[in-house]
């Protein structure tokens, strides 16, 4: 079974949902990014979803868009990211799936992309932007080096694109529990059940849902109905908060994914 | 306004195919949010443009409105100081609100309008394009929020404050480096979170499917009277067609009734900023890669990786990155041309155009005329040359004043 499966299957097997954290690759510097997914995955995330940055991150609130921005002005490359995951595997076998932007999948060749992401060790991909029917090139290279996809289903698709995507997708799905780019909500979506069970009519994958979601009662909510629940912008909050003590940090983040994950353990 | 029926079966009026293909350019790559909103746009649109009561009602305010046809004039000082090719000018810089622009926005309206939808956005660089849309907004009632970053809103101050007399909410954009591209991913997040009732005006022929292909159509207008005016005023085609590129609307929209005319060639003029080098240009044929930005898949100038990379020009409506897909096919085909100008000839032709003919040209619009000036002296007397001036500098003499004064350089911003 490949990591991310494996992942699901574990916390499926503990009655429980799996927990996905998000961070962005190198921010806000290499070393202190290292520590800073080393302790979310310390503090009980499943699954880690890395933000590789890009410039113009269209589908990101302005918590990713500084996160990014501060990873690039970091000196983050595609190189370096590929490195991250390297360390990363040195001392971790939880699934990595990057989260990013067409263009940095493409501008060198969508199947150098994907073998590099595999060689380094990500388990999967997320495409922000890529649609499944521009998807065919990505979608062979991912089958070609067992690179797995992820696609996201909003409130607004229709019941009709259903097939197309849970069909493109292999690792899973991943539900975006409201229109509007990423970041912290007050609210949980209303109606997260019945969109959960719209979508795993056409799949078997895991269905995971995330976007907005910043407390531990809010991960518990979620858990309820989805395989996983994701946290991005609540834990890349903290990690801006600890930009004058990055030392400071991977303790820091440790307790607020242990915090959070809780929602995810009865 | 309507195109007759053969006509349509041409191979160019094949393009896009179904899925926004102009051969390897363009399509559709949106978050999934708007991936409906955009099939949604593409059968309104569809339904519409063979609707003969829309062209109607498009072509009336189009001559009511915003004041068409434009005329087409003789440049007589500029073509004897040239001493070649007769010189044509299509006055589009004559329009309501100064620019190309409005015919667009007003086309994007009139649709909005039967979608049901109640709030426009759109982003803007030089502002033309944000104020057509403020006024088109005003004249139908529509909530409308423009984007604009925060650089081009302190060198199109003008634009700012018209924008706002006409009611609309200008928002500034303080990501990346503040100019166009910032402003259109600003736009795009606020359609991804507000898109059941908003309507994006996308201001160019750019972005995903269908923009590319209904801006162009709007603009279409432009080569159509062009093309009836010179054939009464010459008895024959032009030799050659020019027009400035920033995302590609005001050329493609002159360019398209000319494609299958062999005998007329057709350039593009990109921004050359300080010249060719990384982050001083936005002449994407010259140094840009293939890539996806912004919904599109086109040239786009970027870094190794991947990353955009920062341009400049002296003129905000051509400072953008990436440029229109169906002008990355007609450039694969051999069709167009492409050409650029730099800032410092676009200032020195903008006097020249000033002073020998009383029109004070839009920056933008001057990166056409710099070509113009310089292709006209290697043709004959007897050749035409037409320039698509495609908006009025109203908006730049207070930039070109400060930097005429020396207080900004283009090349000390
Ligand atoms: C007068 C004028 N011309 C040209 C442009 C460039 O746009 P496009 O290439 O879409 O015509 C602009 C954009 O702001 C403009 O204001």
């Amino acid at each position: 079974m490949d990591r991310i499966a494996a992942a699901f299957a574990r916390a499926r097997h503990e009655n429980r949902a799996a927990f996905v954290a998000y961070l962005t690759a190198g921010d806000p510097d290499f070393d202190t990014s290292l520590a800073a997914c080393r302790a979310v995955l310390a503090g009980g995330a499943d699954l880690l979803e890395l933000g590789v940055p890009f410039s113009d991150p269209l589908a990101d609130g302005p918590t990713n868009q500084l996160a990014a921005q501060r990873a690039l002005e970091g000196g983050m490359t595609a190189a370096r990211t590929g490195e991250l995951v390297r360390r990363l595997r040195e001392t971790s076998d939880a699934p990595i799936v990057f989260y990013t932007y067409y263009n940095l999948v493409f501008s060198n060749g969508v199947e150098n992309y994907v073998r590099a992401a595999k060689a380094a060790g990500a388990d999967g991909l997320l495409t922000l932007d890529l649609p499944p029917e521009e998807a065919g090139e990505l979608l062979a290279a991912c089958t070609q080096h067992d690179l797995k996809t992820v696609f996201i289903v909003a409130p607004t698709t229709p019941d009709s694109r259903l097939p197309l995507l849970c069909a493109a997708a292999t690792g899973f799905v991943y539900y975006v529990s409201r229109e509007g780019v990423t970041g912290v909500r007050d609210q949980v979506a209303a109606d997260i059940p019945a969109a959960v069970a719209r979508i795993r009519a056409h799949t078997e994958l895991p269905v995971v849902v995330g976007f907005g979601l910043s407390t531990p009662a809010q991960v518990r909510e979620v858990a309820r109905a989805a395989d996983g629940v994701v946290v991005g912008s609540a834990l890349v909050n903290v990690v801006a908060a600890q930009l004058a003590d990055r030392a400071g940090l991977p303790g820091r983040l440790q307790a607020a994914t242990a915090a959070l994950a809780a929602g995810v353990r009865p | 306004m309507t195109v007759p029926a053969e006509s349509l079966a041409a191979p160019r009026f094949a393009l896009p195919d179904a899925a926004g293909h102009f051969g390897p350019y363009g399509g559709v790559y949106v978050p999934e949010t708007l991936m409906t909103a955009l099939h949604e746009l593409t059968a309104a649109y569809e339904k519409a443009r063979s609707d003969p009561a829309f062209q109607t009602e498009l072509t009336h305010h189009l001559q009511e409105f915003a004041g068409r046809p434009t005329a087409l004039c003789f440049a007589a000082r500029l073509t004897q100081h040239c001493g070649g090719a007769k010189i044509y000018l299509k006055r589009e810089d004559l329009l309501h609100t100064g620019a190309h622009k409005i015919n667009n926005a007003l086309g994007q309206a009139l649709l909005a309008r039967r979608m049901g939808k109640r709030r426009i956005i759109a982003e803007t660089g030089a502002g033309q394009h944000g104020v057509a849309t403020a006024a088109v907004c005003a004249k139908f009632g529509f909530d409308c929020t423009v984007y604009m970053g925060a650089v081009d809103m302190e060198r199109q101050a003008l634009n700012v404050f018209r924008m706002r007399l006409m009611g609309a909410k200008v928002v500034s954009v303080e990501a990346g480096q503040r100019t166009l591209k910032d402003a259109v991913n600003e736009a795009m997040r606020d359609w991804v979170t507000n898109v059941r009732d908003t309507h994006y005006i996308l201001g160019s022929a750019l972005g995903a499917h269908p923009y590319p292909m209904m801006v162009r159509d709007f603009h279409r207008v432009i080569g159509r009277e062009l093309k009836e005016q010179i054939l009464a005023r010459e008895g024959r085609l032009p030799d050659e067609i020019v027009a400035c590129v920033g995302g590609g609307s005001n050329a493609i929209g002159c360019f398209f009734d000319f494609l299958d005319e062999p005998s007329v060639q057709l350039t593009g003029v990109e921004a050359g900023g300080r010249g060719i080098r990384r982050g001083e240009h936005a002449a994407r044929f010259e140094g840009g890669k293939l890539g996806v930005l912004q919904g599109s898949k086109t040239y786009i100038l970027q870094n190794p990786d991947g990353q955009i990379e920062l341009t400049h020009s002296v003129s905000a409506g051509l400072d953008y990155a990436a440029i229109g897909p169906e002008h990355a096919h007609y450039r694969d085909q051999g069709r167009i041309g492409y050409a650029y100008a730099t800032d410092d000839e676009v200032l020195e032709t903008f006097q020249l155009c000033s002073r020998l003919e009383g029109i004070i040209p839009a920056l933008e619009s001057t990166h056409a005329l710099v070509y113009a000036v310089k292709r006209a002296r290697e043709l004959r007397p007897e050749q035409i040359l037409v320039v698509n001036l495609s908006g009025r500098g109203d908006k730049d003499v207070q930039q070109v004043a400060a930097i005429l004064k020396g207080e900004e350089g283009p090349s000390n911003r």
